[in-house]
């Protein structure tokens, strides 16, 4: 059966592929949109509305660096005149003082700067740029200025053991919220997970530091974090049930379940310039598919955990068992958990400590045409 | 903590109220929490001016069945689990 269906909570608008960074973990896909096919600002407006009448309550501005669109002021305002509350999640390095005050006028609420590390060189390394400076002058704007700010901070071998110093860096800024997100392995961070998942020592350090911090800083930032599902016991509830809370929309105009969905397959996706939010919401084949019970497999099936974490993450089932209805193959119940295991224990073996020679290098994320 | 009686507790940068589908909502970064009855009229409250002795007075007020302290109670509950989601801030 499929489940009682329920609204959307927030869209993800993927606004361009554009990006003066390249992290080796990028969460866009391989393949890239390029600008010339980007949607324009009328139908990105058009999308906003749908999404408030739908029953959206938040719109997520992303990319790709979103502030690479010239027409973010307006998109900006169409979100906020549709009702919506909007986060913005940048690199930071296109901004200025004047652009940043611009978009708080539109309407902006809460600016999410990204970092790759605490340092100048780690950050560097993983973005393929130098933008380290640039993000701590926006720090310094973001003080004197009412927006809700949050650091996100993604977490991989080469940075985890920096957490104190990312740390010691939200507490003298204005932020309200820090995300400690851990790389999630699909595209860019699949291909060069071998270098980016860290051991076990280091992840059960991370997770006594998370719980510490939440602790002493409890009523003044608020501490999320994600730790590498590969070790976890049970699977990440992803997006929160496939077609259940959250959408996302790419660059081009197709809607996706979740990030990483266009890997599968068998799926094909609706377009938001051919179809109305809620007809592809309600109706489309991509987002019925795996959307309540009735697509799952045994152990899942009459498992009693599915309806928290729903079977784990598809794109990830299909990734590592070449099912993507498959359990999710992180989850200790999952027939296929030993491929992941095989993964943790080469990489957790006393000779496989730090990356050699034969180690492959990054590969960096590249730019749209 | 307890929130002091001469506070002033207004919404944190970045939380608004709102309304979807004829729903109030209390948006905040990456979150939102749906408002009925007494925690929307204590959250229209937390606007800068009123202390929250006024706010505790004009709901024992509105809800003047239900045991007045009890109200207190419910109230600088509320009150600190917004500020621990930090949706609040107390001005002095």
């Amino acid at each position: 059966m499929t489940s009682a269906r329920t609204n959307p909570l927030a869209l993800i608008a993927e606004l361009t592929h554009r990006c003066p960074l390249h992290c080796v973990y990028c969460s866009n896909p391989l393949e890239l949109r390029s600008r010339a096919n980007e949607l324009d600002t009328q139908t990105w407006s058009r999308v906003f509305r749908e999404a408030a009448e739908l029953g959206v309550l938040q719109a997520d501005f992303t990319g790709g660096e979103p502030l690479a669109r010239t027409d973010i002021l307006e998109l900006v305002r169409a979100a906020r005149t549709a009702g919506l509350y909007i986060n913005l999640i940048t690199s930071g390095l296109p901004l200025d003082e004047a652009r940043l005050d611009a978009l708080l006028a539109a309407g902006l609420d809460h600016l999410q700067l990204s970092f790759q590390g605490a340092r100048e060189e780690i950050a560097a390394e993983i973005s393929g740029t130098k933008s380290h400076a640039q993000k701590l002058r926006v720090l310094e704007w973001l003080k004197s200025r009412r927006v809700a700010v949050t650091l996100n901070f993604v977490i991989h071998r080469r940075n985890i053991d920096q957490l104190a110093e990312m740390l010691a860096l939200a507490e003298s800024s204005s932020a309200t919220r820090v995300e400690f997100a851990h790389v999630q392995y699909y595209g860019w961070a699949f291909a060069n997970r071998e270098r980016l998942l860290p051991t076990r020592e280091q992840v059960a350090h991370s997770i006594e530091f998370f719980k510490r911090a939440q602790q002493r800083l409890s009523g003044k930032i608020r501490i999320e974090y994600v730790v590498p599902d590969y070790y976890a016991k049970y699977p990440k509830p992803c997006m929160g049930g496939w077609g259940r809370k959250l959408m996302l929309i790419t660059p081009t105009g197709e809607a996706l379940p979740c990030h990483a969905a266009q890997i599968i397959p068998e799926l094909h996706f609706e377009n938001v310039r051919d179809r109305d939010l809620r007809e592809i919401w309600e109706n489309s084949a991509a987002f019925q598919k795996f959307r309540g019970e009735a697509w799952m497999q045994e152990p899942c099936k009459t498992c009693d955990r599915r309806e928290q974490d729903f079977g784990g993450c598809r794109c990830q089932a299909l990734l590592l068992t070449g099912d993507a209805s498959a359990t999710d193959p992180v989850c200790s119940l999952a027939p296929t958990r030993g491929n992941v295991d095989a993964i943790l224990e080469a990489l957790n073996a006393p000779s496989a400590a730090e990356p050699t020679l034969t180690t492959p290098a990054w590969l960096y994320r590249l730019n749209p045409a | 903590m307890t929130p002091d009686a001469n506070s002033k507790p207004r919404l944190a940068p970045g939380c608004r109220l709102s309304e979807n589908n004829q729903q109030r909502v209390l948006l905040m970064p990456e979150r939102a929490l749906r408002l009925n009855g007494p925690s929307l009229e204590i959250v229209q409250r937390c606007d800068g001016q009123h202390t929250v002795r006024q706010i505790i007075t004009d709901l024992q007020q509105i809800y003047s069945k239900a045991e007045p302290k009890k109200v207190e109670t419910d109230i600088l509950g509320y009150l600190t689990l917004l500020h621990d989601q930090r949706a609040l801030d107390f001005d002095a």
